[in-house]
């Protein structure tokens, strides 16, 4: 099921499908968020804050306008 | 004939002999490249001994940073490449980059992060596929141990195509071997591709050269998800930014109560007075070195003489805060907290047209408008930098100007600096949001990737203090002793009178103010810290000092950031900010005297 990063719960993962196009998509690709990755989002700012998440054991932040316009597939993860 | 081959011999390691021991290599050029925060500027002071502001903020090393490195006979240039993620640049320090790439060089050392080694390796290949000759550093070598991730040097340097050095920088470890391996710098056999195929080769390459053991999670991992929570992650950031301004004041209070205000009475008052004794008071040169005797004796505030007021004021009163302030700063900075600062401010500086990242100037500018006003460079748009640049001559005021507000108004109460601080900030939020909402254009989003803490390194953060604090000295101290000749000469030959005359509509009508504080509004053009000095004498209320303070402090940016200002945004935009600064001062002074009316 298709949805965008910002609506992710917090400590759920997720693989990237779709970045936003132009700039801001070319510079989330440069810092290795790209299509086919897998991230687990730690937190989300309230006020419309930024999106912080998880990508290869680093810690990334992304403004809350651009977090909403990367599209992401959960993965479900069996329960424990 | 050559004395260099000493009988052991050890300067001739070629047979060429000496004193060319790499004849094709002298003289010749070094880049450091590699992702922001991988350790470069820390590499680079390594390899110069000079010292290259290195911390722990992508972003800080935008321009470069050039130095010498000797190795043997050879003399290198080597030039620290700001911070990129990519040659196909997204924001203006990777325009740099790509610019000095392009230039070329004889030899390129391309530092990868060996905890990140996917991402980086994305700009490596870019920078290998120019056809460079290079050498790679796997920098952060024993952090990558630490996280249980093991990289096989021997088959990166196999895919790769170039000698690769496992170091850690901040330590040393690893250098003088990276040193030796620059003569066998090679070129890579990769040619251009598109950025899918790199990732692809990447991708390759990674699976062949790292193992990563699934770690524990970490009393550090912990920490730096507390800090990113919305609620706890807000509460660390109160009480850190609460904390630091209370060690600042406390470092600050104790450096001039302990030692530097005893010295002063003891060491430089009796020279002095018998100075004094000696020029005879009243005549022009006591003036000028001394200045004013007040009821009779040397007030090192308000005499106004080049060897009191000028040297008291930015020594004694001044200096200690400054030092205080860019101790904290500094270890934040290298820790790695910035970041994460930025996410806490994200949601507000976002309403003002800036993102979190603005707060790190702003942060600077509390130090110092002048870098707070060039570290807006590291905002991508001309807008942001003109709304970040405009709301810190506004309203951040500097160490000097906070030192003094406290030492002059603290005595009445601490409401009364609080009134000052809440003025300020109030402007700041909605001056930020009238801009945003007024100017045309739109400010990109927030994307910032966060450094792990750090624990520091006490000898990068005792060379930063001391450049930062060096910098004030040399800046400060001369306009400080131009400024309170200037306010000597202007009472002097009373024009401080003629300017409050023609001032007074202003400043008593609107408000409420003696015509007298007039000279010292508008001197603080030159020095906010040496104005606010000016207003004690006056013999105003506290009301009234709460008022001149705000107006002094939004009115004018100091001589030397109008200069910085003027410089890196230009003429019309330094019009316009002066505008919104006359403005804001008498819209907020005015303000803060009704309100201050109505409570008291």
């Amino acid at each position: 099921m298709q949805t965008s990063l910002h609506t992710l719960r917090n400590g759920q993962r997720a693989r990237i499908t779709a970045l936003p196009p132009g700039m801001c998509g070319r510079r989330l690709e440069a810092l290795g968020l790209r299509p086919g990755k897998t991230i687990e989002k730690v937190s989300g700012m309230p006020f419309s804050g930024p999106v912080t998440l998880v990508l290869d054991g680093r810690q990334i932040a992304i403004g809350h306008g651009a977090a909403s316009r990367v599209n992401v597939d959960p993965v479900s993860v069996p329960e424990s | 004939m050559s004395n260099c081959c000493t009988s052991s011999g050890r300067c001739c390691p070629f047979s060429g002999g000496c004193p060319k021991a790499l004849p094709d290599k002298t003289d010749g050029t070094i880049l450091l490249v590699g992702n922001p925060n991988v350790g470069k500027s820390a590499l680079f002071s390594r390899l110069t001994g000079v010292h290259a502001i290195s911390s722990n903020y992508p972003g800080t090393t935008i321009g470069f940073t050039e130095g010498f490195f000797r190795r043997d006979e050879s003399v290198w240039r080597i030039i620290d490449v700001p911070g990129a993620y990519t040659l196909d640049p997204t924001n203006e320090a990777e325009e740099v980059a790509r610019r000095i790439v392009d230039e070329g060089a004889d030899l390129v050392i391309i530092a990868l992060d060996a905890t990140a080694l996917e991402r980086n390796l994305y700009m490596a290949l870019q920078v290998l596929e120019t056809g460079a000759t290079a050498v790679v550093a796997l920098n952060m070598a024993d952090e990558a141990r630490h996280q249980g991730i093991c990289v096989d040097v021997e088959s990166l340097s196999r895919e790769l195509g170039v000698p690769v050095v496992p170091t850690v920088a901040v330590t040393g470890s690893g250098i003088s071997e990276m040193v030796e391996k620059l003569s066998e710098a090679s070129k890579s056999t990769f040619s251009p591709m598109a950025s899918d195929e790199r990732w692809k080769t990447i991708g390759n390459i990674v699976a062949k050269c790292q193992t990563a053991t699934c770690r524990r999670h970490t009393l550090r991992d912990r920490l730096e998800d507390i800090s990113v929570h919305p609620l706890w992650g807000g509460l660390l950031g109160v009480f850190v930014v609460t904390g630091s301004f209370f060690v600042i004041r406390q470092i600050g209070e104790g450096i001039i109560g302990m030692i530097l205000d005893p010295l002063y009475s003891g060491l430089v008052v009796p020279v002095l007075n018998s100075l004094s004794g000696m020029l005879g008071p009243g005549t022009f040169i006591h003036q000028i070195v001394i200045g004013s005797l007040i009821d009779g004796a040397i007030d090192p505030e308000q005499s106004f003489g080049l060897l009191s007021t000028g040297l008291y004021v930015p020594i004694v009163m001044v200096l200690p805060y400054v030092v205080a302030f860019y101790a904290v700063l500094s270890l934040l900075e290298d820790v790695g907290y910035l970041p994460r600062l930025a996410i806490l401010f994200d949601a507000l500086l976002h309403r003002l047209g800036l993102h979190g990242f603005a707060i790190i100037p702003n942060l600077l500018g509390l130090g110092c408008n002048v870098p707070g006003i060039l570290a807006t460079r590291v905002l991508e748009s001309a807008r942001e930098r003109f709304i970040a640049a405009t709301l810190i001559s506004v309203a951040v005021p500097c160490a000097g100007l906070q030192a003094m507000i406290v030492g002059v108004l603290g005595p009445y109460g601490g409401g009364y600096v609080l009134a000052v601080y809440a003025s300020m900030f109030v402007t700041w939020v909605v001056l930020g949001r009238l801009l945003h909402k007024l100017l045309p254009g739109y400010s990109p989003e927030l994307v910032v990737e966060i450094p792990p803490y750090r624990a520091p390194s006490f000898r990068d953060l005792g060379l930063k203090l001391w450049f930062r604090v060096k910098g004030f000295l040399v800046e400060a101290i001369p306009l400080v002793l131009a400024g309170v000749l200037l306010v000597n000469l202007m009472y002097y030959v009373g024009a401080v009178d003629a300017l409050s005359r023609f001032l007074e509509p202003v400043f008593t009508g609107f408000l409420g103010l003696p015509a007298s504080a007039a000279g010292p509004i508008f001197l603080g053009l030159l020095r906010k810290d040496v104005a606010v000095g000016m207003l004690a004498p006056l013999g105003l209320s506290p009301e009234q000092l709460v008022v001149a303070m705000v107006v002094l402090s939004m009115t004018f940016p100091c001589i030397a950031t109008f200069a910085v200002f003027w410089k890196e945004l230009g003429f019309r935009k330094v019009l316009m900010s002066l505008g919104l600064m006359m403005l804001c001062a008498l819209i907020a002074g005015k303000t803060v005297m009704v309100l201050m009316s109505l409570v008291g």
